[in-house]
């Protein structure tokens, strides 16, 4: 079964408290940032802070995303470190082409290598920030078989369309669309990028709302308060949950007789269909929901 | 290895820990403050003076100002501090995660 990522919540690298607390709110994913969260002169201390995180605290509940510097400043150590902590996934932040992934792709064959640790162990996401990478966002997915997902990140990328963020999304309309066609096309995941004004609840349910319609698999988070709000959008309803249930019955009953094609409710029920079915079983078992 | 005056690492934040090292002629010296030091205080300074040691760094008078850190973090801010008073930013990260065995 596919990961569930709804909500992918920063957590700054140099703080210590909200390393030991970040697995409690209830995301899919964290994401330590080791790169804007981290002053430039505190690189150094974040790294190991994190890597000493990872290697005490139980993030097994979660996914564990690291943001690394560019590894002309810094990436190469924070990839080591991250590496040896055993992180899940390395994200590379303000990715432009798909050269971008292979550079960084190496250097973590390398440290797996070094390490003695299977390589492929750890997977990649690339965070897209520019035209340019929206551009090539669909290249950029299929760079490295390490790759899980991309993701879109909003304010960097409107201040390079000559914009700003407004409320309904229309300045991100584009960029959205194609990062998602090129992570469905890739077979990976698409997130979207933080609301962050944390005070306007309404407005991220509006923008939740929109993302879940196009089928992005979640978004980035940076205050704890909106992961309940996310995750609770992603909830399928009690009806979408029964009605998954008898086509998961339905598969089960026709395999027992053989039998290829079923209907449910008169309805023919194909590959799709059950795709969908067990989306919505996942989704409604992560929200703690009856699906058994 | 050019070894500075002085060297720190971490926050007096909540569940930080400031370490602060100076050469020293007599060996390691920890000076530690802490609101748990009565019962804590020991485990701290070991934990302090292994990591230092660890690093083959045996003559450092060590000011640690502690805000109720967990060890992660405690060995974190020492190794920091360690590489900064030594002027260096490689880690050697294969002996650093071979004292997790």
């Amino acid at each position: 079964m596919e990961r569930l990522r709804r909500t992918m919540m920063f957590v700054p690298g140099a703080n210590p408290a909200m390393l030991r607390d970040a697995v409690l709110y209830g995301a899919d994913a964290i994401m330590f940032d080791l790169e804007d969260a981290v002053s430039l002169k505190e690189k150094d201390t974040a790294r190991v802070l994190v890597y000493s995180a990872l290697k005490t605290f139980d993030y097994s509940s979660v996914e564990t995303v690291v943001r690394v510097n560019a590894l002309s400043a810094g990436g190469r150590q924070d990839i080591e470190a991250m590496v040896l902590g055993g992180i899940n996934v390395v994200r590379l932040p303000k990715t432009e082409t798909a050269q971008d992934i292979v550079d960084v792709d190496e250097v973590i064959t390398a440290v797996e290598k070094k390490y003695g640790i299977p390589v492929g162990t750890t997977n990649m996401m690339a965070a897209i920030e520019s035209a340019e990478g929206v551009l090539n966002a669909r290249e950029i997915a299929k760079a490295s078989p390490r790759m899980i997902g991309i993701a879109l990140g909003a304010e960097d990328y409107v201040t390079s369309q000559k914009t700003k963020r407004y409320a309904d999304g229309a300045e991100l309309s584009f960029a959205r669309n194609y990062i998602l066609h090129s992570a469905r096309a890739a077979g990976i995941a698409a997130i979207d990028t933080v609301y962050s004004d944390v005070d306007n609840e309404a407005g991220l349910r509006r923008e939740t709302e929109l993302i879940k319609q196009l089928g992005f698999d979640g978004k980035s988070v940076i205050n704890p308060r909106q992961i309940p709000v996310i995750n609770g959008i992603y909830a399928p309803t009690v009806e979408e949950v029964q009605k998954a249930r008898e086509v998961m019955a339905g598969i089960r009953e026709a395999e027992a007789k053989g039998s290829g094609v079923i209907a449910v409710d008169g309805q023919m029920v194909d590959k799709p269909i059950v795709e969908r079915a067990e989306r919505v079983l996942a989704l409604a078992k992560a929200t703690n929901m009856e699906v058994d | 290895m050019t070894n500075k005056q002085s060297a720190t690492a971490g926050t007096t934040e909540s569940s930080d820990i400031m370490i602060t090292l100076k050469p020293n002629q007599q060996g390691i010296q920890v000076e530690l403050e802490s609101n748990v030091k009565k019962q804590f205080g020991e485990h701290i300074t070991a934990l302090i003076t292994d990591i230092l040691q660890r690093l083959a760094i045996t003559n450092v008078k060590v000011e640690a100002v502690d805000k109720g850190a967990l060890d992660c973090t405690i060995k974190a801010r020492t190794i920091a501090a360690a590489y900064r008073l030594r002027g260096e930013s490689d880690y050697e990260w294969e002996a650093i995660n071979s004292w997790n065995d």
